[in-house]
Order: C-alpha cells, then sequence, then structure tokens
C-alpha cells in the first residue's frame, strides 16, 4: 500500500506524468472509487492501494489517454491483460500511459463477505490473512481467502504483461487455476438442464448494462443496444428470449477478446455469473482453434479475427453432437 | 395490536394467500432476495432488504400498455392492460413504504397514471421493524423512523412473536379477518427502543442536508465538483434500477413480425439516449446525467414538491454502484455538513 503510494507520488513529483489513475477512498474502507489525481496533495489525501481494489482501471484509458499529458496507471495482473488487449484494438494511446504493474494476492468483496453474514461493516482492516471488520453489531473476523471476488478464486495469472515499471515481483500464469471447471460442469448437463440454468440466471436480469459498461472489450462508441436505429435497441427484456439475447450477443461479440478479467461479474448487482458465458467461449476456442489467450501479447491474432485452412468447419457443431 | 407465534409465520402467509396474492420478500441465490409471490414452501428472507426494491409491484420495470394488430390494411387496437385485483406485500420496510408517498406524488397527480393507480388501489401493504440495519441505512435522514414502519399494518418481530398493528381501515379489515391473538401495544416498547439505538449509530444517519433545496438550484447546479464525482461513473442503470423512488420510464413499440406490442419499461438518467430528441440530448456527457439523477432527487423534487427529498436511505445504491460512488458522497461533497 504505502510503496503503491510512494511511486504515485514520485512520478507526480519528478514529472514523468501529470495525471494518475487509480482508487480513491470511501467511508468504509471497502468503498473505493477509481479516480484521476492530479496533485501530490490529493494522492497524499485518497489515494488507496488496498484488498478492495478489484475495479479494472485499463478502460478508463481510452478516455484517458487521448487528454493531454501524460498519465501512470496501476495495473494488477488481470488488468493488464484488459490493457494489452484495448492497446491491440488500437483504443488506448500507449505513448500517453506510464504504466506501473502491481503484484496481486487476490482482491475482495464486500457483497461476499456480506453472504458470510458479516452485516453493518463501517470499517475493514488486514490482520495477516484475515479481514477485521468493525461493525454496527460488534467486531467480525473474516479469512481473506473466503472473501476474495470469484474471478481471484480461479485466478488465471500472476504475470502483469506489459508495463513501464512493475512494483514488487512479477508472478507467474497459473494453468491449475480451474476456472474452467464450471463450464465442464455445465457442459455435462443435458440441453433442457443447461437451459434452465440459464434462464434461472438470466431471469433476474434488469438491464442496468453495468456488465457491458464495465467491460474492457465492449468499447463500442455506440452499442447496438443503445442505437435506435438498429431496430434491436431496448432497455428491459419485453420477451423471456430478448433476456437471453442482451447477454448472448454480448459475449459473441467479445469472443476471442475477452480476456477474462471477470468485471462483468463482479459488477453484477444480481449476481449473475456473466463470466461464465465468456468462459466457455474461451474453452470452445483453446479447444477448436488451439489455446489462446486474448491480451497475452501483441502479436497474436484473436483465433475469430484471423483466418487459417486448419481453422475447424461449421459442421464442427454437428459433430461435437450439437448439445455441447 | 394483534400477535402470532413466529412458528405459525407459515399459517399467516398460508390465510393471507387466500385473500389475494402475497408477496413476500424471499431468497433468490445468496444474500440476495426478491419479493416473490407466495407460494407453500417459500419461506422469508434473512435478509435486511431485496436487492429491488418493493416498487416493482406498483410500477414494474415492463408494462404492457397495448397491442396493435395488423393485418393487410386493418389495424385493430387490443387493450391488454393489467388489471389487478386486492393483494397483499408482507414484509415492506419503512424506508420502501416512505417511498410510495413519494411515487404517489409523481404517478397520482393530475394526470392521474392509471397504470399505477390501478395497482395501488388493491394492495395492502405490511411493513416489517428494521432489527439489523446496515452501515449503508440513512433513512433517518429523511425522518423515517424504521422502527415505526408506516403502511397498512405495521409489523415487528420480537422474540418468538410477531407482532402486527392495524393504521389504516384497510389494515383494520385484513388484521379482523384473520384469527390472531390480541396483544398489547406495550410488548413492542423494547424493540422499538433497541432498534431506535442501533438508528443512532448509522454513520450517515445524520446525513447534513442543509442548502438541497430551490433556493440554492443555480449554486448547486453550477458546482465545479460534478466533473469529478462524475469522473468514474460508468454510465449504468444500477442505481436507477435498484432505487425505490426512481421513477422515470420509456414507452417502446415491439415489433411482433404481424403487429406493435406497445409497453413501457423503466428508464435511467444515466442512459445516453434518456429524454433524447429530435435535435439529440440536452445532457452530451455523463457529468450531465449524473448531476440530473442527483439534482433531481435532493433539489428539483424536493422544490416542486414541500421539501421532500426523492431519496429514501435505502442505501441500496450505495450497495450495488460497482465504482461506490452514490448519493451520500455526493450531499457530503456538495453539501454544507462534514467532507
Amino acid at each position: 500500500m504505502q510503496e503503491v503510494m510512494k511511486k504515485a507520488l514520485e512520478l507526480l513529483q519528478n514529472g514523468t506524468v501529470s495525471r494518475i489513475l487509480g482508487w480513491k477512498t470511501g467511508d468504509f474502507f471497502y468503498d473505493l472509487t477509481p479516480a484521476v489525481f492530479e496533485s501530490a496533495e490529493e494522492v497524499e489525501k485518497d489515494f488507496v492501494f488496498s484488498p478492495f481494489c478489484g475495479a479494472n482501471l485499463s478502460k478508463y484509458l481510452i478516455k484517458e489517454s487521448r487528454k493531454e499529458g501524460k498519465i501512470a496507471v496501476f495495473l494488477k495482473p488481470c488488468d493488464s491483460y484488459s490493457f494489452v488487449q484495448l492497446l491491440k484494438e488500437h483504443r488506448i494511446i500507449r505513448d500517453n500511459v506510464y504504466v506501473v504493474g502491481v503484484a496481486c494476492d487476490g482482491m475482495c468483496d464486500i457483497e461476499k463477505m456480506k453472504e458470510l453474514g458479516v452485516k453493518g461493516v463501517t470499517a475493514v482492516r488486514e490482520d495477516g490473512e484475515n479481514l477485521v471488520c468493525e461493525t454496527l453489531y460488534g467486531e467480525k473476523t473474516v479469512a481473506r481467502k473466503d472473501a476474495l471476488l470469484e474471478r481471484c478464486v480461479s485466478c488465471k495469472s500472476k504475470k502483469v504483461v506489459m508495463f513501464d515499471e512493475m512494483l514488487g515481483e512479477n508472478g507467474e500464469e497459473n494453468p491449475e487455476s480451474h476456472r474452467f471447471d464450471k463450464v465442464a460442469e455445465l457442459e455435462a448437463m443435458t440441453p433442457d438442464e443447461r437451459f434452465a440454468f440459464w434462464q434461472n440466471e438470466l431471469s433476474r436480469c434488469i438491464r442496468c448494462n453495468a456488465c457491458r459498461n464495465v467491460c474492457p472489450a465492449c468499447s463500442c462508441e455506440k452499442c447496438v443496444f443503445d442505437n435506435a436505429n438498429s431496430g434491436i435497441a431496448n432497455k428491459a427484456a419485453v420477451t423471456s428470449f430478448e433476456e437471453q439475447n442482451f447477454h448472448i450477443i454480448r459475449a459473441f461479440h467479445v469472443a476471442s477478446r475477452c480476456t477474462d478479467c471477470g468485471e462483468c461479474s463482479r459488477v453484477c448487482p444480481q449476481h449473475i455469473p456473466l463470466h461464465l458465458l465468456n468462459r466457455k467461449f474461451i474453452k470452445d476456442i483453446n479447444e477448436l482453434y488451439g489455446e489462446y489467450q486474448a491480451g497475452a501479447d501483441m502479436d497474436t491474432k484473436p483465433p475469430l479475427m484471423n483466418f487459417t485452412k486448419d481453422d475447424c468447419e461449421p459442421s464442427i457443431v454437428h459433430e461435437r453432437g450439437g448439445d455441447k | 395490536m394483534k400477535k402470532l407465534s413466529l412458528s405459525k409465520l407459515n399459517e399467516l402467509f398460508s390465510a393471507l394467500s387466500q385473500k389475494g396474492e402475497l408477496y413476500i420478500p424471499a431468497d433468490e441465490k445468496n444474500g440476495q432476495a426478491k419479493f416473490t409471490l407466495w407460494q407453500e414452501g417459500l419461506s422469508m428472507t434473512e435478509n435486511l432488504n431485496t436487492v429491488r426494491s418493493a416498487k416493482d409491484l406498483f410500477f414494474p420495470q415492463v408494462e404492457q400498455m397495448v397491442d396493435f394488430k395488423v393485418s393487410g390494411k386493418e389495424i385493430e387496437i387490443v387493450e391488454n392492460r393489467h388489471t389487478a385485483e386486492d393483494f397483499i406485500i408482507f414484509g415492506v420496510r419503512a424506508c420502501d413504504a416512505k417511498s410510495f408517498e413519494i411515487l404517489d406524488r409523481v404517478f397520482l397527480s393530475e394526470p392521474v397514471d392509471t397504470f399505477y393507480k390501478e395497482r395501488r388501489d388493491h394492495a395492502t401493504v405490511v411493513t416489517l421493524a428494521c432489527d439489523k440495519p446496515e452501515e449503508t441505512c440513512f433513512c433517518t435522514a429523511f425522518g423515517i423512523d424504521a422502527s415505526n414502519p408506516a403502511g397498512d399494518v405495521s409489523a415487528w418481530k420480537v422474540g418468538e412473536e410477531l407482532y402486527l398493528r392495524a393504521n389504516t381501515e384497510k389494515g383494520e379489515k385484513l388484521l379482523s379477518s384473520l384469527n390472531l391473538e390480541d396483544a398489547d401495544e406495550s410488548a413492542v416498547e423494547e424493540t422499538k427502543a433497541e432498534i431506535k439505538k442501533t438508528l443512532e449509530k448509522l454513520p450517515f444517519g445524520k446525513l447534513n442536508l442543509n442548502g438541497f433545496d430551490g433556493e440554492h438550484l443555480m449554486e448547486k447546479f453550477n458546482r465545479p465538483e460534478w466533473a469529478e464525482l462524475s469522473e468514474a461513473c460508468l454510465g449504468c442503470g444500477t442505481c436507477t434500477f435498484v432505487c425505490p423512488t426512481c421513477q422515470c420510464y420509456d414507452v417502446k413499440d415491439f415489433d411482433t413480425g404481424s403487429g406493435v406490442q406497445r409497453y413501457r419499461c423503466w428508464d435511467s438518467c444515466m442512459y445516453s439516449d434518456f429524454t433524447m430528441m429530435a435535435h439529440g440530448t440536452n445532457r452530451p456527457t455523463q457529468k450531465e446525467r449524473f448531476r440530473q439523477r442527483f439534482m433531481h432527487k435532493l433539489v428539483y423534487f424536493p422544490s416542486n414538491n414541500d421539501g421532500i427529498y426523492g431519496c429514501v436511505g435505502c442505501g441500496r445504491c450505495l450497495q450495488k454502484c460497482p465504482i461506490h460512488m452514490n448519493i451520500v458522497k455526493v450531499a457530503k461533497t456538495l453539501g454544507e455538513g462534514e467532507k
């Protein structure tokens, strides 16, 4: 924490950058807001790096890198994949960004802590492997590992894939993340069971668009679902078909560009496991086109934006039994 | 005042459901509750509140208005509006109960919104005192007493008993039709006092809203801090859709291929196409959209409605905003109170 803030101050004071993109303190320790800091005073007053810095800052750089002057950004490993993917899509002006990679032990989720029965949390402090919460009803302790965001439980990589400077030691990819386990479980269901699973999950959707708006892969200037001229613009699901339509179209659109950063599920007010739709695509792409990780490097082409003679044929759907 | 053993709650629900559809807050998923149509086997959530507010039952997210069927050159108008029958909502919290008053001011003033009125007229609201408020609750800032909620009937859990008090004629009628034991009002006094003690401790319970009124409209509107406050806003509709007092909607036509389904659905001032007009939009960036939401709740609404704010302090937006920006942070930044 101290080290990250010190770096932010140093970069401002030595003139490397004129702005810092980081996380701003809230009222309860857990309620941080992404923010741009323009002076050392602002940083000293409000800059935070804590176990509640889940928010991925990469997408803000689409706008921020187009402003005058250079901006420094702190990227956790998973955020750095989004950053590289956005660079590949020419959405961020690299020269205007100074990337500081930060090592990450996983970020925590206040909603998960509340599910564990910790209510009325007015403050949280770290104590070794535990989070000690002051609440309206006395002190409660939660093991940090039980409070981790879903995406951190099955963390795919602790490696910051692009940086100008790294704070702490860079980590490694984690092939043992088990992130496709739940997808495999869904694949093992009968089509009717699977349909029921998704219908149940998606029926809770309130079309707040938080998943889309936070998604670094959703960077269209005007989303087709907001465009009155598209014929499919919609603010609410008017039929159960449309409930599914929005999420499935979105998953298709980000397929092979989605880095599996998990922001969609983090922000969903209805706790819909949206990342599973994206992971299904990632798993299929791995199986049909060879292992591919979006945002891992600047050189490889996303399989669905590329053509090779080895690409699978549409008949694969039939060959796989049509119900995978 | 009436009472009932909490072990007989299910029997109460069963009896209530005989009088019309009964909605209770029940868990949909871990930690996520929703007002759900009661049927045998459904039990009430342990959560303080539902993710979406009780306004859903009067002002649903999607409401069919009318259908048009087209065949050749003929257009047939098909009336398909919802006709309500008497129904009961059980377990509404004090904040949501207050939100109905705010919605009434919007929908029941001339011209009356007949869709809303239809549902409102047929509902009996049973509220439930809050035994365990969250840190995000600040209903007290709006003069709401969660230890003594409004509604047609108010209820308290005290130990192993549920106490019920009728507040209106509708409530009287409901309670007298049930087979309940008589009880004394004093039985809930201790519980009320305990709740009040917790309410005293709410971190935002005394949120200072001095200066948020029509008198200071331009001063608030022109504050430079809006830029910083809205900087990280994703422009999603989470705050508006979980809010018990947000009441904006859009009327849309859905092309069925052989006609049109006209429906209305919740809209959000956070969206880029909100109140889009032929000339475009008058709120071109997220700053103006963000400002609209908070100005409406804290300045425009009270200045048009006898000083009543368009917020009930339920805290849902505090819990659900993906970037943790919210009405409390706005009020603290722009207000006269402690920063």
